[in-house]
């Protein structure tokens, strides 16, 4: 029974924004960070799994922040799985542990593109460069149109998405950007790649997070402050590009959710509280009925009047996502998801049994679930 | 007229851009039975290597498509706005495209020809509405 086996025992991360250091110094602030927060000791950490930053790959690069940190774990390396990495890595450390690899994981992401460089955002794709074809805001595009053609998807429902977490980024002083808006403001947001508005898209962080994993029993060992259990895990994986897919409206998100829920044994109508990966709103969108929220097409009734806000039926991204919080991808969500179980969150959902959240990488590529619980 | 953006050709994509500059498009074919683009060494169905080319009728229909308003490279800067989309060629591949021609009609599922250009040195399978 690996439900609530493993706990995430400590968390931790930097300011977000525009930060001018290297990604291993963010790495080792957010590790240090969690930690403290954990009440262990670096020389315990047997593991150190790191995802590769997204803006200036390097070699080895997890043996450099090992290094950094003044450790050396008997595990470890850097993981490329673009966003959905993160989850990966929590489930890969209890794969680990689970093994007797080792015992307490450190699991950390930093990257640094908007102090550094941001061209990755925009990279040419290959041969199909040639047509014009740039960028991941385009690639996630075409997945928004498509999903608009097929079920005539009101516009407001990706407003509403937009309103929602960029409401709840306002409230939190640690938010990259504090701005609410309306739905005016969002339809009158200029378009970056047509069907994709500014306001669609998230934002271009410096940043780092990072959390401890161990077993539950090992959190009681050691006497670990607020451990959070984790009752569910799962992933799954696309991988085809996205002008490759036989279909764009459906991702693997559904296969990861239900690895997820049913280790959990729960359903979509227990979760009280969700943190869902928003680098563009259709794959907030997408997630929710990838997931089960909601039937296909049937987002916009699910979305519409504040019922995503807090307070509303299911808050989601309550700390402000990746739209409004950091642009640091994944493990700020995770972060979120932990403090909402342990009562501590800015804008804490009353009375939280089941924390999703979700992970995604590439353009819809790659997929990863957790739920935590109490 | 816009900096064309070169394309990497090797031995076994060269057929592809070589058919382009006759104003063809090829995809690639397996006994299995599966066709499909970018060309690859293996079959991707069954990894078989034993793979031929066949002409494309030129009949293809709008999977998707987007228009930038921002160039991501300095090279398509006087293209703005530009569209580009996935259409499914009526054989099974597919591929990023731009449509040309009556653009207001771009729709999914919309049915585009084949129009290779062949003002380009190195043409390109464009098509048009």
């Amino acid at each position: 029974m690996m439900r609530g086996k493993y706990v995430i025992a400590g968390i931790g991360n930097t300011a977000f924004g525009k930060l001018g250091l290297d990604t291993v110094t963010l790495n080792v602030m957010a590790c240090k960070a969690a930690l403290e927060d954990a009440g262990v000791d670096k020389a315990d950490v047997d593991a150190l799994l790191l995802k590769t930053p997204t803006s200036a790959k390097e070699i080895l690069y997890g043996q450099k922040v090992a290094q950094a940190m003044g450790m050396q774990p008997r595990w470890g390396g850097a993981w490329d799985q673009g966003g959905a990495a993160n989850l990966t890595l929590i489930n890969i450390a209890m794969m680990a542990i689970e093994t007797g690899q080792c015992e307490i994981a450190l699991v950390s992401y930093a990257d640094n593109p908007r102090s550094g460089n941001r061209q990755v955002y925009g990279r040419p794709r290959g041969n199909d460069a040639a047509y014009g074809w740039f960028s991941t805001a385009a690639g996630y595009g075409m997945i928004h149109r498509a999903h608009v053609a097929q079920y005539q998807t009101d516009p407001r429902a990706f407003g509403e998405f937009a309103i929602a977490v960029r409401k709840h980024g306002a409230q939190n002083p640690n938010a990259q950007l504090q701005k609410a808006i309306s739905m005016d403001d969002y339809l009158a947001s200029a378009w970056v790649v047509d069907p994709l508005r500014r306001d669609d898209c998230c934002l271009v962080s410096d940043g780092a997070a990072a959390v401890v994993v161990m077993s539950a029993e090992k959190a009681r060992q050691l006497q670990v402050r607020e451990p959070v259990p984790i009752l569910g895990i799962g992933g799954a994986q696309e991988s085809y590009d996205v002008h490759l897919r036989p279909c764009l409206t459906t991702t693997q998100a559904a296969r990861s959710a239900k690895l997820a829920f049913e280790m959990a044994g729960v359903k979509p109508a227990d979760i009280s509280v969700a943190q869902i990966y928003d680098c563009f709103t259709i794959t907030g969108l997408m997630t929710l009925e990838d997931y089960g929220f909601c039937d296909k097409g049937g987002v916009y009734e699910f979305v519409r009047d504040g019922q995503i806000q807090h307070g509303g039926r299911l808050p989601v991204n309550t700390s402000g996502g990746l739209l409004s919080e950091t642009g640091t991808p994944g493990l700020p969500l995770v972060l979120e998801a932990v403090r909402q179980v342990r009562g501590s969150a800015n804008l804490q959902v009353p009375d939280v049994r089941y924390s999703l959240v979700s992970n995604q990488g590439g353009t819809m590529h790659t997929h990863a679930t957790m739920i935590l619980g109490a | 007229m816009t900096t064309e953006i070169a394309v990497d050709v090797d031995s076994i994509n060269k057929p592809y851009w070589d058919g382009l500059k006759q104003g063809q498009l090829f995809y690639q074919a397996c006994q299995c039975g599966h066709h499909w683009l970018p060309p690859s060494r293996h079959c991707p169905a069954c990894l078989n290597e034993d793979v031929t080319w066949q002409q494309a009728s030129g009949e293809a229909t709008v999977v998707s498509w987007v228009v930038y308003h921002v160039a991501y490279n300095p090279e398509v800067k006087d293209r703005l706005p530009y569209n580009v989309a996935i259409v499914r060629l009526r054989e099974g591949p597919q591929l990023i495209t731009n449509i040309e021609g009556d653009t207001q009609r771009l729709a999914v599922g919309e049915t585009v020809r084949l129009k290779v250009d062949l003002g380009l040195e190195q043409p390109l399978a464009r098509f048009s509405i």
